[in-house]
């Protein structure tokens, strides 16, 4: 078992007949993922990739029994995509567009909050790489060849970071159970902490690995469930150490705006709750492997 | 997007929100007679720079004839003020708005941001008004009241009038109060602001309630369907290196060190600029170059990161998901080749096609200086830029 998705988790595009959306499917086909089909409205019937194109979720859901989706509408329609996916009764949902508006997205997860916890789909992102549970299944955009099996669950913002992470563990023969790249956008579906939750349930994930940046409480909450929740350790890397106050750093949801938002307050909050942290993004898969070791 | 305080007054007013009489000057001249314009005895001259703060660092100034106003706005026009929220090389003030004097019975402090935790609009306020409200919420915490508002149904009556009652105002300012509090959350949701802060909101003599003060900022990712916002943008008011790379679409944050990065991802941008540090050096900027890097945005962003003349090395490190090492290589080669790079460059490529494109920067000659990790690519950068600074003397 893995979380979130595994090799048969039947997946469509959204902003399938797109370039962007053409050119990941593809990726993702190739990988391995079970891409059953796609979405673009106005094209139903069609055929695009030797799969079929749906007008709406709901018939893509009905037809092909599509259970995950992945959104590459452009951001002024991305919202209104995510909210379809959730009403036409879709698990979990990766966004990968970037430039989504904040009230959008507040709006979206108002919308979610309305269906009742054991129906509401989870989101992750927008503005993210997405989720990739290596050698079964890829709902996302990254490199999938740096990544390998393994018992290491990954949650982090940044999507190339998270690569970062995944090459120095493979060049250490650590692998990975899930990887989860949640989105650097002030408002976004998963946090942290939702994914720890899952990282936690997870009999495949033996260590789990948070990547986290300057801004927002979401690191310090995830550091809090891990000591009151969590029996598996948990490693931390906090990226932006020398980031200037009051700044965006390229992810709108990256800026010190508050106090315990910067990467050092952030880090000795989470040491103090017993994470181990990372001191250097050089060292995200040596000190992995050295909590695996005491293990 | 930050917007000027009249700028934002002039919004809040269409919202029901009531200002004190005033007009904008760009000379001197143009300041006396907004002056003259405006009736009483009592005049503020107020920098227009986008920075809070700007009272401390003489940027208000109160007249009491039109002669200090004319001294007044002479001092003002063209000087770059520093405030303790400007950043050390200030901003320059090229307008000044002129304000008809308010006599305050009551200074109150309000606020609307989008709050991230609870992902909805929250209402701020405090009857502590013309204070900072960071340093109240350090020093008088059970001052401020928070009232949050439900996204799909929006601010209500009773919660606008649990605001008026616990800022303290008189009953028959309530209906006055109610308008006011409306009107600021209308301006908010109707224009994808992200923050709208009134410090202070004054009562006045005569029993009005007024916003002294405006700060507006909007959220970048909807400028696409506010375009009246979009138009208020004042490039003056930023760095003159992140307009520029607005311009070609990357993004970039100009810092105080000299070692200038081009990096994809902005995670791993925060991550290799942290890694610098703690290889001893300072970096002169923040750069994602982002996804699809095409040659031609490489070369773009090796003229913006080189435009800074404190940069003595630099480093490009990639980590290639969409991206293709050898497209980067390429890049980078041809971007050395056309500007005549004089600095010591590093170069850490990773991720797809890397074997590639190492191949292409390995047979180009030219004088590349490669790592294969993050550290190394650091420690390598810092050490040839310290070659430089010694040869600088």
């Amino acid at each position: 078992m893995t979380i979130l998705i595994d090799e048969k988790t039947r997946i469509i595009v959204q902003g399938f007949t797109g370039k962007i959306g053409t050119f990941h499917a593809q990726e993702m086909i190739d990988y391995g993922s079970n891409v059953v089909g796609g979405v673009t409205p106005g094209k139903g019937g069609q055929t695009h990739l030797g799969l079929p194109v749906f007008n709406t979720v709901r018939e893509a859901v009905q037809q092909v029994g599509a259970e995950a989706s992945i959104v590459f509408v452009p951001p002024a329609f991305a919202a209104d995509s995510i909210m379809e996916a959730a009403d036409a009764g879709i698990k979990y949902c990766v966004s990968i567009t970037d430039g989504i508006p904040t009230q959008d997205m507040m709006t979206v997860k108002n919308f979610l909050r309305r269906f009742p916890r054991e129906e509401r789909m989870m989101l992750t992102g927008p503005n993210c790489a997405g989720t990739i549970s290596p050698g079964r299944s890829m709902l996302g955009i990254m490199p999938g060849h740096i990544y390998t099996r393994g018992n290491v669950g990954v949650v982090g913002r940044s999507g190339t970071l998270g690569y970062e992470a995944a090459d120095q563990m493979r060049l250490l023969g650590i692998g990975i159970s899930t990887s989860v790249g949640i989105g650097g956008d002030p408002i976004i579906g998963s946090s942290h902490l939702d994914v720890l939750v899952k990282l936690e349930e997870d009999p495949e994930t033996k260590v789990a690995l948070m990547i986290g940046e300057i801004g927002g409480p979401m690191e310090v909450d995830a550091g809090i469930f891990f000591k009151e929740n969590m029996t598996k350790p948990l490693v931390a890397y906090i990226a932006g150490l020398t980031a200037p106050e009051g700044r965006r750093m390229g992810h709108a949801g990256a800026i010190i705006s508050s106090a315990g938002e910067s990467a050092a307050e952030k880090v000795a909050t989470l040491k103090e709750l017993g994470v181990t942290i990372c001191p250097t993004p050089s060292l995200m898969g040596q000190t992995v492997a050295e909590v695996i070791a005491k293990m | 997007m930050n917007i000027h305080e009249y700028q934002a007054k002039e919004i809040l007013a269409d919202y029901g929100v009531k200002i004190a009489e005033g007009g904008l000057a760009y000379s001197v001249e143009e300041a006396v007679q907004r002056a003259r314009e405006i009736e009483g005895d009592v005049w503020v001259v107020k920098a227009q720079i986008h920075s809070g703060a700007r009272g401390k660092a003489g940027g208000i100034k109160v007249c009491k004839t039109h002669n200090e106003v004319e001294v007044a706005a002479e001092e003002l026009l063209g000087k770059t003020l520093v405030t303790h929220q400007s950043g050390p090389t200030g901003k320059l003030c090229s307008r000044v708005y002129i304000e008809a004097g308010t006599k305050i019975v009551k200074e109150i402090y309000l606020s609307f941001l989008i709050d991230r935790s609870t992902e909805r609009v929250i209402m701020v306020g405090s009857a502590q008004g013309g204070m900072e409200i960071e340093t109240l919420a350090k020093t008088h915490p059970e001052a401020i009241i928070k009232i949050y508002i439900e996204p799909a149904v929006g601010l209500q009556d009773f919660q606008a009038r649990k605001m008026a009652f616990a800022l303290g105002l008189d009953s028959s300012l309530l209906n006055h109060a109610v308008k006011t509090i409306k009107g600021c959350y209308r301006a908010l949701r109707d224009l994808d602001a992200n923050i709208l802060e009134i410090n202070p909101l004054v009562v006045s003599a005569n029993n009005e309630i007024i916003a002294l003060d405006a700060k507006m900022a909007f959220d970048e990712n909807a400028l696409y369907r506010r375009h009246r916002i979009a138009e208020l943008r004042d490039n003056s008011q930023v760095d003159s290196r992140e307009v520029a790379a607005a311009e070609v679409g990357l993004s970039y944050v100009g810092l105080d060190g000299d070692i200038g990065c081009m990096i994809n991802g902005a995670g791993l941008a925060m991550a290799t600029m942290d890694m610098i540090k703690l290889a001893g050096g300072e970096p002169a900027n923040f750069l994602d170059v982002g996804g699809g890097a095409s040659a031609e945005r490489t070369e773009k962003a090796f003229r913006l990161v080189l435009a800074d003349k404190n940069v003595k090395a630099m480093l490009v490190n990639i980590f290639a998901g969409i991206n293709r090492c050898d497209w980067i290589a390429e890049g980078v080669v041809q971007a050395v080749k056309n500007i005549g790079m004089q600095v010591p460059l590093v170069v850490r490529l990773s991720g797809t096609n890397v074997e590639e494109g190492r191949k292409i920067i390995a047979d180009s000659g030219m004088k590349i200086i490669t790592a294969d990790t993050l550290a190394e690519a650091a420690e390598k950068v810092v050490a040839a830029r310290n070659q430089v600074a010694a040869q600088e003397g």
